[in-house]
């Protein structure tokens, strides 16, 4: 009777997703094309996309595995980084094709990088994951704060604290030049190739989290030894939601660096995995939609809120604070629920007849 | 309450005995002098037990005589310290619980432990997982195959669900479930993943005796439809008495009684050790 009722449920639920992407995408299109947006806004288009990626990504380790990861922007540093040395490194060929390149390998990079650090963490119960990707954000950055890369006619020269070791010839031109981060990138990432990525994320997470996979998943983060009693492997699981989580982070570093023309390694310091971790939060854990808005509504605020400069980031903790307490108000969640079930209850009265 | 036929035991090769129609087929489950220590403390020892093909068995005893523990080390929760357990023939030595799931076992718990914030039917598509033959990839690119396999699944969702009568409680949250129903759930669900030997903790607890009868009415019809084995924990001696072939007995982590309920019954030691000696 229900399959394809529930179906259509969990599909719409995703196409709404969908459209409010869709939507975005048009309304600052428009926006765009007859002028009426400021440049500051503008500039932030592509990050607002990038930063919902990170937080729908996030927000599969988070919400759907129930596991705490508290070093995405690690994962988005490698992928950043990754993209910028490919990009240059692809000098000749056409822009679109230096992008798609670009991200593919920044996001198996990334990917890599959370199997390898999956492999020990995974394998514990409790919140180790925590602990070891904020080492991982912080080794990351650090890292690459003394990484230098240089391309000549030769290929491509990489060094470590000392830039002379490189060893370029004079013509060679300096791609990662430690501290100050990665140079005169080539701006190729445009807004639709984000929102296109942005709608490939989503696609890819929503249909995994409807399917067997995602059940698993599920499965586990709800009662990790009934699960292992239906025949289901923990490490398995988990490390597939970690690992895709992490090269989707990947992708979402190497639109956003290939966006500006220089980018230095603090950018993905803990507190931006932090603000992606209070997107998944705000937005509600574990619902993709929350991650959509809080991500777009928390990135355009600040910038919104420059005219009042000094008192930005109070009125920001304020909105935090307001957003937090209604939320979590009990007489207004027992409303919700109340007027959630009435609707549901319609539904179903429907569907019977 | 509605009793089973009393079935005749007879003996196998020692220490263990099967009801009469099982005999010369494999033993489902067959442990042998199974023991673990929680640091200095002894919580089960010299365990023996054999289980025929479709035999209902019953482990009772009083609180903290180590029935949960024989569950956890039969499916592998706990690394046994001493002792053997052959599933279907098969030694399990150092496998984990989701391998011995593989092999044929499936239990509920004795505090339920659904997927509260799936559905009902999800929690019993979990169940399936292991028979839905469609890869990951297949379902994030919604291949032909995920849509079969799927669709399949729902089905056979629905007709376990059925046995109990619940199949249009589907689409409700598992966790706003009313207490006996997640009790069911949970059987179900144990069902799903195709298991020779069903292992119940405590099936009937907070049931009412109607409930209790009804429970008792399905775990005999799952036992005769899928040609299944039985061992169930339960302190609801109407249940254990009316639906067990055979039953053991289990006193501080060591069998006190083995045999059909009417023996078990007259056995002083069991009733010694629920009710205590007799001071003269």
């Amino acid at each position: 009777m229900s399959i394809t009722k529930k179906a259509s449920a969990a599909s719409k639920k995703s196409f709404i997703n969908y459209g409010i992407v869709i939507i975005f995408y048009i309304v600052f299109q428009i926006l765009v094309s007859t002028g009426n947006i400021t440049s500051a806004l503008k500039g932030q288009l592509i990050p607002i996309a990038c930063y919902m990626i990170m937080a729908v990504s996030l927000n599969l380790v988070v919400g759907i595995s129930g596991e705490l990861s508290l070093g995405h922007a690690g994962f988005m540093s490698v992928g950043a980084f990754t993209a910028v040395i490919v990009s240059a490194a692809m000098g000749d060929a056409s822009n679109p094709a230096r992008l798609v390149v670009s991200i593919v390998i920044g996001a198996l990079l990334a990917g890599l990088a959370g199997f390898l650090i999956g492999i020990p963490v995974l394998r514990l119960n409790g919140d180790y994951l925590a602990i070891v990707t904020l080492a991982f954000g912080e080794i990351i950055k650090n890292i690459l704060n003394c990484l230098y890369v240089g391309i000549d006619e030769k290929g491509i020269h990489i060094a470590f604290n000392n830039p002379d070791a490189m060893g370029m010839s004079a013509t060679g031109k300096t791609v990662i030049n430690g501290p100050m981060g990665a140079v005169g990138i080539s701006k190729i990432s445009t807004f639709t190739s984000a929102v296109v990525l942005l709608i490939l994320v989503l696609i890819v997470i929503q249909n995994l989290v409807n399917s067997r996979t995602g059940r698993a998943i599920m499965a586990i983060r709800d009662n990790r030894i009934a699960a292992e009693s239906m025949g289901i492997s923990p490490m398995k699981y988990k490390m597939l939601a970690f690992t895709l989580s992490a090269s989707m982070a990947g992708a979402a570093g190497a639109v956003y660096a290939l966006n500006y023309s220089t980018l230095v390694p603090k950018k993905f310091d803990f507190n931006t995995s932090i603000l992606v971790l209070v997107f998944v939060v705000l937005g509600g854990i574990g619902s993709m939609t929350g991650s959509l808005i809080a991500a777009g509504v928390l990135v355009v605020l600040p910038e919104l809120l420059r005219k009042f400069s000094d008192y930005r980031m109070l009125v920001y903790a304020i909105v935090l604070i307001l957003v937090m307490l209604v939320t979590n108000n009990e007489k207004l969640k027992g409303r919700m629920d109340i007027f959630a079930k009435k609707m549901r209850m319609k539904v179903s009265k429907g569907g019977k007849k | 309450m509605s009793k089973s036929p009393e079935v005749k035991l007879v003996n196998v090769p020692s220490p263990n005995f099967v009801p009469e129609k099982d005999l010369g087929k494999p033993l489902v489950l067959e442990a042998a002098h199974l023991g673990i220590d929680f640091g200095g403390l002894v919580a089960v020892d010299e365990f023996n037990i054999g289980i025929g093909a479709t035999e209902i068995c019953g482990l009772i005893g009083p609180n903290g005589a180590g029935k949960t523990t024989i569950f956890n080390l039969l499916t592998k929760v706990y690394e046994p310290t001493r002792g053997t357990i052959m599933i279907g023939g098969k030694d399990t030595h150092n496998m984990t619980p989701v391998q011995v799931n593989q092999l044929g076992i499936a239990r509920t718990f004795q505090n339920i432990r659904l997927f509260d914030k799936l559905t009902v039917e999800e929690n019993v598509k979990i169940g399936l997982h292991n028979h839905m033959g469609y890869h990951t990839l297949a379902g994030v690119f919604r291949l032909p195959n995920y849509w079969k396999e799927e669709k399949k699944a729902h089905e056979r969702a629905l007709e376990l669900l059925d046995i109990f009568g619940m199949a249009d409680l589907a689409g409700v949250r598992a966790d706003s479930l009313p207490y006996g129903a997640q009790r069911r759930l949970e059987i179900v669900r144990a069902l799903a993943t195709g298991p020779k030997l069903l292992l119940l903790d405590e099936p009937a607890a907070g049931m009412n005796p109607s409930e209790t009868e009804e429970l008792m009415n399905n775990i005999r019809k799952i036992r005769d439809e899928f040609q299944i084995a039985v061992l169930l924990i339960e302190h609801d001696m109407n249940l254990v008495m009316g639906i067990c072939e055979s039953i053991v007995v289990l006193n501080f982590g060591r069998i006190i009684a083995k045999g059909t309920p009417s023996q078990i019954q007259g056995n002083p030691q069991v009733i010694e050790a629920y009710l205590g000696t007799h001071r003269g």
